[in-house]
């Protein structure tokens, strides 16, 4: 098991490496450098620099070295925490960056926290009786949920709980301060866009255990459905869904921009989105790489959550 | 045993005259979107402490439908719609739930065909067990295990300590399957059913399997319902037997009652259509129930078995048709309304012997061949030893040639190396070592890709698995063609049609089938067009995998005997993989039986069949269930499980499980290959004379007499 | 029962004709290719444009019947279809529907159900904070976001299935390299790639089909991959094996039809999420540009300036427009998944 969990994260190591390159490639295009330059230097647009500033700022950023030479430097930067600055905020794109990811990660922790518990025992008790009631209403919800795009959950949230009955603030951007009430709604509009999703494969998982025919044993051994349900099918249902919560981490940092940017709650969706609308390219590179960096371990977690789960890799 | 397993079985008075379960007119639907579909019509059963009944039937006929009714667990859609069910005098169609639960598992209990699906794939061995005495019993954890690791060691595990401890994965099949029984065993349970138990397994770990069932009735005093489709496991388990036909109980009676003077005609075609060790082709060929199960909604009127049956009259469809005993024995019933117009020792009206055919000169020669793979081992310790790359050999130094118009059987359990053999043959695998020449070319070392179209024509394979065998997605009539202009057989539109015509003729199907899509053949249809695409090249040698095994009882005789008559009349050499004995002497001219990739005897048939043995060859015919009651076995039960092919015993392959082991040299040389006769050869460290000193292992009852 | 038959005996033999898999497929592209070239050529037609969508609504309305007759078994699958097919219809028949022009300033900020303060135009769904009207610019608002988001969803079926054939098939290196490449772009979240994407390729419909390809195909690929590895050992493809067939035979062939089954169900949930995409992707400023109204667009603009509950119908009615949409695909790929199960 040890050599199954290292080859991932060699793989995953690899992986990062493969991708960092590549965003370094995209955006160490002439176009991107053009983009950067004016910022720096001041200017109207791509069509106003002139050839000739331009090549004088390369050479002053010491970006007409070689190719592997630029992506060492980048790298060694990288290494060392240097992100590059923000022409838009005029800081470094570190610590700014720390600081919106402070704030997704809050969000993102109540998002789990609801969504977790939430969406496993709707996914429980509708698959442990397939084809019932019970199932269909709970599936009809979870897939009706799953179907209204986050950006339609935040509209109609906001229309209802802030602008119609004026109970939560309709923006979340935190201006006075740290503020739960300006929380709910961007962590209800995640939690209920995914717990759906979840919520479905729960049942998927539990649905299919519950036909297999350790189960079947089970109940003909004369066990208590309950104890069926908590001993035998349980620890064989959850090990698919864990995988899949641990993979939203991923999912996440996509919900988040759209969220974030209709509640203007400074986080890194937003920060991503205004930089790459802004033409930050620093900011958009720093943002990619560390979003890059998170869904990998997300998978790391997933791989050896499941190989330590599921006994039959386990005791191989 | 313990104690507490001694104690009586039930609250409620139990009597010698009361069975242990009584069914009386049962009848089982199944409610679907097509609406109700009667499973199980009008079933009467009774088991006594102590008395083992078997079913048997083929799929479809409702044998395991009985097994989970008796269970009351039948889905959402299954119902019981008439009749009694009792257990211990009590009827259970009454009990509610809470009752139903304290029964399972404690005074019913249940043993299923595919083990490893039956065990909780996340729990260990012991925790699966004790739930039993924990819950029914409610005794203590600490004597829950002590009786869980009594059971393991009655049920005659090895070490059973540590498959306490184990997961149901890190156990071989045989082994899990004596879990499963143990689990069964361990509130010492009134009855016990048995579904299709050795099914998933290897004949040689079966024999284990079937022994041990055999002690349980006679240990346990449990009332037992063994449900097979092998009337051979019936007969060497069993008392009594009930023969079902879709939906119906058509026969009952005791065993000897029903083998020896069967009156019912489905009965007598399900005999005749079995293949018995103790008689070759010639003697006694197989006789195939003409037509196919009729599905549950499209039953006929009347006898269900009429359409099929060669002593239908007109009566016969006129109504339903009540079970009769048979005078003068008061056991036996039978359904059907003619049995005593019917001639029963009359001989099969249709049965046409094959002579024997002569052989032509010689189309294959495998010489030396052999395959290794290479697996890279990815555990730390193999790296750190530097053993990170392990061959495995899959075939060792296989030798043999084969006839034009010659049956050549490749016989072995799982591992045995014949499907890697069958894939160097076909050229997706190339040899390691040695020829294999079709003709005059050696194509041993040549991947399909690099062979001629003709080439490959003349080499060409049946396949197992009758559900797998056809692309869904295509016609039948494209399937077939395809292979004609790939081959070069004909290329021209029409010709193709005509040709594709012809085969299905020569598989006996009609020509509509030309545009029919696979999901709508039964499985005996599939295979046929399966032969009629491996013939559709002309070829010379046919491999054919395990071509019936997948089939039901009655429809394998037909298939069989369709594949050796194209053979014959296009005289075409057939290498027959199977692990069925019993089938391998009905049919082949010559034998080869393997064991871990080595061969360890080959001769004719009737050489292999005879003294002397290979000591695997042996156990490997012992362990054939037999069905005729005339014939007596030598009952040789091997120890232990199959070795993996990645980690072979040192010295002779067959060490560890060989029953006439001879000591130390078995362990340490490869044994050597010793001649008898002509072309018969034993690899084997045993002394020639006594090899042929050996008994048969079959004895029929003429020369039990004659001795 | 006989005699109603035989009122009209011509009717189930053409609906049945209709239903074979060459009828279906010219009536896709019946329906298919006016649509798509009127979204993506536009003006470029010419004196065709004004008539190019005729023959799709037939075409839509024949395979909504075609589509409830099979799928009838489930009404899951029957109330997807009918979403579904609304909004296409809504799409190939927007020219002809007695509607106001989508981009004509009439009136601002004029709520549903009531006249403007100028002229007697009844607005049922009112106007936007530019005075156009809002019924209008919904119904012609779902045509580019199905357009793009069907065509980037089949490039991406395209490309994903051939590189997943390719991996599981073949094996060994390939498999290697593609499994890689996949892992690399899948390890991007989705909505980072199609910002990095985007913000490099610029904002349009043709970059989004890039982006979606880009994020989805990998995940197609290890669908793909995975059925094409089980497949791969049944015995009808060890028999095209055995009599010498071309890998690219047996993938096109042997795999590719018996893929198709849980492929289909798959696609049906990716129109879903490549349809939020999009109009996400629009709302953000990245997707779709204006003026031609998307749904995406009008909630792009409205939370600018409708931030208020009296306004809120400028957001509400785009959102459940797209929200209708997308669970109509959910519909469908769990009512398709349900009767396949069934069989």
């Amino acid at each position: 098991m040890a050599i199954l969990i290292l080859r991932r994260l060699v793989q995953m190591a690899l992986i990062i490496v493969v991708a960092s390159f590549l965003l370094f490639l995209i955006f160490d295009t002439d176009a991107f450098k053009k983009k950067t330059a004016i910022a720096e230097l001041g200017g109207f647009g791509v069509s106003s620099l002139s050839e000739a500033d331009y090549q004088k700022w390369l050479d002053e950023k010491g970006l007409n070295v070689p190719f592997y030479q630029r992506y060492g430097k980048w790298l060694g930067d990288v290494a060392t925490g240097d992100l590059g600055r923000s022409y838009e905020k005029s800081t470094a794109v570190g610590p700014l960056l720390l600081d919106r990811l402070k704030n997704t990660g809050i969000l993102a922790f109540w998002v789990f926290a609801l969504m977790i518990p939430l969406s496993l025992v709707t996914g429980v008790l509708a698959g442990m009786r397939e084809g019932s009631a019970q199932d269909r209403t709970l599936s009809f919800i979870a897939v009706f949920t799953t179907s209204i795009p986050e950006i339609a959950t935040a509209i109609l949230l906001t229309v209802i709980f802030a602008l119609g009955l004026g109970w939560l603030p309709a923006k979340s951007a935190m201006i006075g301060g740290f503020n739960w009430r300006q929380l709910v709604l961007p962590v209800l509009t995640l939690v209920i866009y995914d717990f759906g999703y979840v919520a479905r494969m729960t049942r998927a998982s539990m649905a299919e255990v519950m036909t297999s025919q350790y189960i079947r044993t089970a109940v003909l051994k004369g066990l208590p459905f309950r104890h069926v349900i908590v001993k035998h099918a349980l620890r064989n249902a959850l090990i698919a869904p864990f995988t899949i919560i641990v993979l939203q981490l991923n999912w996440l940092l996509s919900g988040v921009v759209v969220v974030e940017v209709f509640f203007e709650y400074d986080g890194f969706g937003k920060l991503l989105l205004e930089a790459a609308l802004f033409g930050d390219i620093y900011v958009v590179q720093a943002c990619t790489l560390v979003a890059v960096v998170i869904a990998v371990l997300s998978q790391i977690i997933s791989d050896v959550g499941y190989t330590i789960l599921n006994p039959r890799i386990r005791f191989a | 045993m313990n104690e507490a397993t001694n104690e009586p079985l039930s609250a409620a008075p139990v009597s010698t005259s009361v069975p242990v379960l009584e069914c009386r007119d049962l009848s089982i639907s199944y409610f679907t979107r097509a609406g109700e579909i009667p499973a199980v019509v009008d079933f009467n059963l009774k088991v006594h402490a102590g008395e083992a009944v078997g079913i048997v039937g083929e799929s479809g006929c409702g044998k395991s439908t009985v097994a989970l009714a008796i269970m009351q667990y039948m889905g959402k859609n299954g119902r019981i719609m008439a009749g009694e069910l009792k257990f211990m005098g009590r009827d259970m169609r009454a009990m509610g739930e809470a009752e139903l639960q304290g029964l399972r598992g404690s005074k019913i209990a249940m043993v299923y065909q595919e083990p490893m699906a039956s065990l909780n794939p996340a729990m260990r061995i012991k925790d699966q067990l004790m739930e039993v005495p924990l819950h029914h019993e409610k005794v203590g954890e600490k004597e829950a295990f002590e009786r869980a690791l009594a059971m393991l060691a009655d049920v005659k595990l090895p070490d059973p300590r540590r498959i306490m401890e184990a997961f149901p994965h890190q156990i071989s099949g045989g082994q899990q399957q004596r879990v499963v029984i143990a689990m069964a065993l361990l509130s010492n349970p009134a009855l016990l059913l048995l579904d299709e138990p050795t099914t998933a397994l290897d004949v040689t770990v079966e024999a284990g399997i079937v022994d041990l069932i055999r002690e349980i009735a006679s240990r346990f005093n449990t009332g037992m319902i063994y449900i097979s489709h092998n009337l051979g496991l019936i007969r060497e388990t069993c008392d009594r037997i009930t023969v079902m036909y879709s939906g119906e109980a058509v026969e009952d009676g005791t065993v000897g009652e029903v083998f020896n003077a069967m009156r019912h005609p489905y009965t007598q075609g399900l005999f005749r259509s079995i293949p018995l060790p103790g008689a070759d082709k010639n003697a006694r060929p197989l006789i195939p129930i003409r037509g196919q199960l009729p599905l549950p909604h499209q039953r006929p009127h009347g006898c269900n078995f009429g359409p099929r049956c060669d002593h239908f009259k007109p009566a016969c469809d006129a109504g339903p048709i009540p079970m009769r005993q048979v005078p003068s024995q008061p056991d036996h019933r039978s359904r059907c309304i003619r049995f005593e117009q019917i001639d029963w020792n009359a001989p099969p009206a249709h049965a046409d012997t094959g002579e024997p055919i002569p052989l032509g000169p010689r189309v294959l020669e495998v010489d030396g061949l052999k395959k290794y793979y290479e697996i890279a081992n990815r555990s730390l310790l193999a790296m750190i030893r530097g053993t990170a790359v392990k061959t495995v050999k899959a075939n060792e130094k296989l030798d043999f040639d084969a006839h034009e118009a010659e049956t050549v059987a490749i016989v072995g359990e799982s591992g045995c190396g014949k499907s890697t053999f069958a894939k160097v043959l076909m050229g997706l695998e190339t040899a390691t070592e040695g020829r294999a020449v079709l003709g005059n070319r050696d194509i041993a070392a040549t991947p399909v890709q690099s062979r001629k179209p003709q080439v490959v024509g003349h080499l060409q394979m049946v396949f197992q698995n009758p559900f797998d065998t056809l692309n869904p997605s295509h016609t039948v009539g494209s399937q077939i063609a395809r292979v004609i202009r790939k081959f070069d057989v004909e290329q021209d539109r029409e010709k193709v049609k005509d040709r594709v015509m012809q085969l299905l003729d020569m598989v006996k199907l009609p020509r509509d089938f030309y545009l029919r899509r696979p999901r709508q053949l039964s499985g005996g249809q599939k295979q046929r067009v399966g032969i009629a695409r491996a013939f559709a090249g002309n070829p010379r040698v046919v491999v054919a995998d395990e071509p019936v095994s997948a089939l039901d009882v009655s429809v394998q005789a037909a298939v069989t005997q369709l594949l050796m008559e194209i053979q014959r009349t296009n005289r075409t050499t057939l290498l027959f993989i199977s692990h069925d004995l019993s089938l391998v002497r009905y049919l082949a001219d010559k034998v080869i039986v393997m064991y871990l990739g080595h061969l360890v005897e080959q001769g004719t048939t009737d050489e292999v069949f005879a003294p002397p043995y290979h000591p695997y060859t042996e156990a490997l015919l012992s362990a054939v269930p037999v069905a005729d009651t005339s014939v007596e076995k030598r009952r040789i039960v091997l120890e232990g499980d199959i070795p993996s092919a990645v980690n072979p015993p040192p010295g002779c392959p067959f060490q560890t499980r060989c029953q006439r082991k001879i000591g130390r040299i078995c362990e340490t040389e490869y044994p050597p290959l010793r001649t008898f006769g002509e072309g018969h050869r034993i690899l084997c460290h045993i002394a020639p004379e006594e090899l042929e000193a050996m008994p048969p292992v079959f004895t029929t009852a003429e020369e039990r007499a004659a001795e | 029962m006989a005699t109603t038959f035989d009122a009209r005996p011509a009717a189930p033999p053409l609906l049945d004709r209709l239903s074979a898999p060459k009828a279906v497929l010219i009536l896709v592209a019946l329906m298919w290719v006016p649509l798509t070239l009127y979204v993506m050529a536009g003006r470029n037609l010419g004196v065709l444009q004004p008539y190019i969508l005729l023959p799709a609504i037939p075409a839509t309305l024949i395979l909504y019947v075609l589509a409830v007759r099979a799928w009838r078994e489930s009404w899951t699958a029957v109330i997807g279809a009918t979403l579904v097919f609304f909004w296409l219809l809504m799409a190939v028949s927007a020219p002809y529907l007695p509607l106001l022009d989508p981009n004509k300033p009439i009136a601002p900020f004029v709520l549903p159900f009531s006249h403007g303060k100028v002229g007697d135009t009844f607005f049922w769904l009112g106007t936007d904070f530019k005075g156009r009207d809002m019924l209008s610019r919904t119904v012609w608002g779902c045509q580019r976001v199905i357009v793009w988001g069907v065509t980037a969803t089949v490039v991406a079926y395209v490309v994903g299935t051939l590189f997943g054939l390719i991996a599981g098939y073949l094996s060994g290196w390939w498999d290697e390299l593609i499994t890689f490449f996949g892992n690399v772009l899948l390890s991007f979240p989705v909505m980072v790639l199609f910002i990095v994407v985007l913000n490099y390729l610029g904002p349009s419909g043709f970059n989004i089909v890039i982006a979606v390809t880009f994020a989805s195909a990998p995940a197609i690929m290890r669908i793909v991959r995975g059925l094409t590895l089980d497949i791969k050992s049944r015995d009808y493809v060890f028999a095209a094996q055995t009599r010498g067939e071309r890998p690219f035979y047996i993938m096109i062939f042997e795999l590719l039809p018996n893929v198709r089954g849980p492929i289909i169900v798959d696609a049906c949930l990716r129109l879903g999420y490549t349809t939020v995409a999009i109009t996400t992707l629009t709302f953000l400023g990245l997707g779709l540009q204006p003026p031609d109204p998307d749904w995406g667009l009008m909630i792009k603009e409205a939370a600018k300036t409708a931030m208020l509950f009296r306004f809120s119908y400028m957001l509400i009615i785009p959102a459940l427009s797209v929200s209708t949409l997308i669970l109509g695909f959910n519909l469908m790929a769990d009512g398709l998944r349900e009767i396949s199960l069934r069989d």
